[in-house]
Parts: C-alpha cells; sequence; structure tokens
C-alpha cells in the first residue's frame, strides 16, 4: 500500500534516545556539587567545550576536577575556575592560567602539582581497576611528599595511587550510538584515558555514526565505558 | 648573527643524530627544531611523534597541535598515540634526548626548571622527561635575569629530578655534568674560563679537548 508523506516523519539522526545519545538538559542534571569531574583535553585545544558549558549551566559547584592543565583564564577548564566551581585540582600545570595560579596562592584553590606521566597512569589504573603504579619520575622531588616508596629488583620506585571520578567529560572526534569511540591525530590527547575513570563517562563527540560506521579496528574506547553521549 | 636564544637552540640541536627521536621543552628548546637536519623526529608530549612544519591555512586543526597548542602538519612516518602512552615511551628509554629549560642546575646534575619561591606553576611533563630520556640537555643562559648565578652547589629551588642532567648549553659556554664534576667543553669566542668560572658556584675542571663554539 502506498504511503504519503505527511511531513511528520521521524528524523533518525536527531533523536535524544537514540543508544546511549541524551539531550543536553539530561546531561546537564548530571551535575551535582561536590562532584569529582575528570576533564579531557590538553593545551587550549580539544577541551570538551560543550560539557564544560554543561557543567557551568548545571550551577555544580565545591567540584574537583582532574585535567591536565587549567586551560587559560576563562577558558577551557579555566571557565570552571574563573566561575569558583573549583575547590581542588589535580593537575600538571597551571602556567597558562595566572587565575589558577592566584586562586591557588591566596587559598580559595587547592591544587596538588603531580607529574604528567604519572598523572595520566594514575587515571589510567582508574579505570583498569588497579590501585596505583610504580614509577621512578618524583623521586627525590616534592612530588615523593607523603608517598610510599617501594623497593622492586632493587630499583627504588614511588607508588602513584589511581584515581577515579565521579564523572568523566571527554571528546572523541567520532562516536557511534552505543559509545565506540574513535579519535584524530593529537585531538586523541588525554582523552581515551580520562574517558574509562569515572563511575559516570560522558562524551561529546564532533561526528555522530551509525552502528558500525567506525570500524572495529578504528575503535580506541569501546563502548561498554561510555554511558552518555552529547552528540 | 643569532641572538643568545637561537644561538643557545642550535648548539643543542647539535646532539642530536639521525634516527634520534626527541621531546623539545617550551621556549628556548622549541627553538631547536629550526636548527637540525632531516631524520630527527620530534615528539609532542600529548601523542605524537612526527611534528612537521607549522600548519597554515586550511591545514590548521585542532587534530595536529603540539603541547604549546601550536598547530603543524605531521611529517610522513608520524604516529600518534594517547598521553598516558606518550609518557610510557618518554621514560621508556628509548628518547634519544630531551632539552629543556633551566632555572638552577647543581655540580651533580640536579635540576630545577618548575617552581620559583611566587610561582609555582607546575612541572608537566619534565620530571619524566628526566627520568626517562636517555640524554637530558638543558638551554638556557648562563645567568639570570637579575644577575644571579643559575649553576650553583646545591639546588635551592623546587627540584625537576636528581642527578638527570647530561650538557648544560649557554650563550657562553658548554658545560658537561661528569662523575668527576662540571666539565667546562666548549667557550664563545672571546670568553675565557676564568670568565665562565665566576659565574658558576662549583669549581669547574676544564676539558683536554676544550672547543670553540661555533659562531
Amino acid at each position: 500500500m502506498a504511503q504519503t508523506f505527511t511531513g511528520t516523519r521521524p528524523n533518525h539522526d536527531r533523536r535524544d534516545d537514540w543508544g546511549k545519545v541524551r539531550s543536553r538538559e539530561e546531561i546537564v542534571a548530571q551535575f551535582r556539587d561536590g562532584q569529582t569531574i575528570a576533564i579531557g583535553g590538553q593545551a587550549g585545544v580539544n577541551y570538551p567545550w560543550r560539557l564544560i558549558d554543561c557543567i557551568l549551566e548545571s550551577g555544580a559547584k565545591h567540584l574537583t576536577v582532574y585535567s591536565i592543565d587549567a586551560g587559560d583564564p576563562d577558558y577551557g577548564p579555566g571557565r570552571l575556575v574563573h566561575a569558583g566551581r573549583v575547590d581542588r585540582m589535580i593537575t600538571t600545570h597551571i602556567g597558562t592560567n595566572p587565575e589558577a595560579s592566584e586562586r591557588m596562592l591566596d587559598g580559595r584553590m587547592a591544587v596538588e602539582l603531580a607529574p604528567m606521566g604519572s598523572f595520566m597512569e594514575r587515571i589510567r589504573c582508574g579505570g583498569a581497576g588497579l590501585g596505583g603504579v610504580l614509577t621512578k619520575t618524583g623521586l627525590g622531588t616534592v612530588v615523593q611528599e607523603g608517598k610510599q616508596v617501594i623497593t622492586v629488583k632493587g630499583e627504588r620506585y614511588l607508588l602513584e595511587e589511581a584515581l577515579y571520578a565521579d564523572v568523566a567529560i571527554t571528546r572523541a572526534r567520532r562516536a557511534d550510538v552505543i559509545g565506540n569511540l574513535a579519535y584524530r591525530g593529537t585531538g586523541t590527547a588525554s582523552h581515551p584515558i580520562i574517558a574509562t575513570s569515572a563511575a559516570l563517562s560522558i562524551v561529546e563527540c564532533d561526528l555522530l555514526c551509525d552502528v558500525s560506521e567506525i570500524a572495529p579496528d578504528e575503535v580506541r574506547v569501546p563502548g561498554i565505558y561510555i554511558d552518555m553521549i552529547l552528540a | 648573527m643569532l641572538d643568545n636564544r637561537h644561538f643557545i637552540a642550535r648548539r643543542a640541536s647539535r646532539y642530536f643524530k639521525v634516527g634520534d627521536v626527541v621531546n623539545l621543552g617550551i621556549g628556548i628548546p622549541s627553538l631547536c627544531s629550526q636548527y637540525t637536519e632531516k631524520g630527527i623526529m620530534f615528539q609532542t608530549e600529548n601523542g605524537l611523534i612526527g611534528v612537521g612544519d607549522a600548519a597554515t591555512d586550511v591545514m590548521v586543526t585542532d587534530r595536529a597541535c603540539n603541547a604549546s597548542s601550536q598547530p603543524f602538519v605531521p611529517m610522513p612516518g608520524a604516529s600518534v598515540f594517547d598521553t598516558a602512552y606518550s609518557f610510557a615511551i618518554i621514560r621508556s628509554g628509548r628518547m634519544a634526548a630531551t632539552v629543556l629549560g633551566g632555572l638552577q642546575v647543581s655540580a651533580k646534575g640536579d635540576l630545577a626548571n618548575w617552581a620559583t619561591p611566587g610561582r609555582r606553576f607546575g612541572m608537566g611533563g619534565a620530571m619524566d622527561l628526566c627520568n626517562g630520556a636517555k640524554k637530558v640537555i638543558v638551554a638556557m643562559e648562563l645567568l639570570a635575569k637579575d644577575g644571579s648565578k643559575k649553576i650553583v652547589n646545591e639546588c635551592s629551588l623546587p627540584l625537576t629530578a636528581l642527578g638527570c642532567v647530561n650538557h648544560i648549553v649557554t650563550e657562553q659556554c658548554v658545560i658537561d655534568v661528569t662523575p668527576e664534576g662540571l666539565v667546562l667543553m666548549e667557550l664563545r669566542r672571546g670568553k675565557t674560563p676564568e670568565e665562565i668560572q665566576a659565574q658558576v658556584e662549583p669549581k669547574l675542571l676544564i676539558s683536554a679537548t676544550l672547543a670553540e663554539m661555533e659562531e
């Protein structure tokens, strides 16, 4: 029987309930006061810009943020710092954000500075069911303070404990609707690691794909790690 | 004639050999890539080996930016990885060299380069690079802007790593860190060992092959 087009056919590409794709409102509602939020991205590019907007819009404050850097003043993760939403950061440098420096020095924000490689391993451990990692990085420096030194096969290492967040926000080049993620170039950065290490992992994607549009070999983060997609 | 920063960078880049993978820090070290021959690959620690020329026009993309946000075109043979993998590579001992800036270097090759009493910006990747790179090259001016000595008996600033430095390249001299102590290897034309000694705290040894720096 011939169907007559009435102009009300669904647009399947625009649904907010397509697999793990969620509406912006539903994602905004995930952020609450006191949460620990891990943020992917680095060096002024490739941040999850739209998800940072969602945190701001949610009003969530007293946050602990894990991020490689603090962005720039009122830019990237620096927007959360600028808005006074962040009580504590674990990061590797804040040199690009003088406002974060000021807040650290006058005590408005607590900052734990970690070596970048150790920071990434701590996050990786969190997403991999591991308690921590042994590294020589930081031995004999302030990074060693308060940490166990463990000797293995005659070599001394620092024990760096795993980090696991309440929410991870990351950005992928491509996501399919069950959360398989693919990246491109230095847009990869910390995202595939950060995306694994939180109870709730939300990703924003540049390009939303059908299931099987991303070839299995191209998937960097399997959808099992991903809870929600902002398309 | 090169200014001091470029002069230091060019000399530091002479340590690289064809086939090396090298990581450059920000500031003077980032200038080294301008003076290297073909066949040396640069890592950017956000996750790529094979940083190429600066990108312009339509080639500019967030998917090819170095750790200082500068867009580039990946060179043939480039490889991409995440930041955890990037630091696995750095710690693995396979990086031929890293060139870093310095605030203080001690007689034993301890490096301090990430914090001063009033400014504590963070160590970024420097501690891992000092831990893992085969050769740690410090590229810096011999004296601080306020005229104070940067090559000291013991570092007073927060350390980046203990005993990690191999070579110190400055606008006046090249100094190697050896088990016997600091050895003056090269001098800028017109400079004397005594003039250098007056600007560093530890007693310098003079290399038997003391050479003049390339102008």
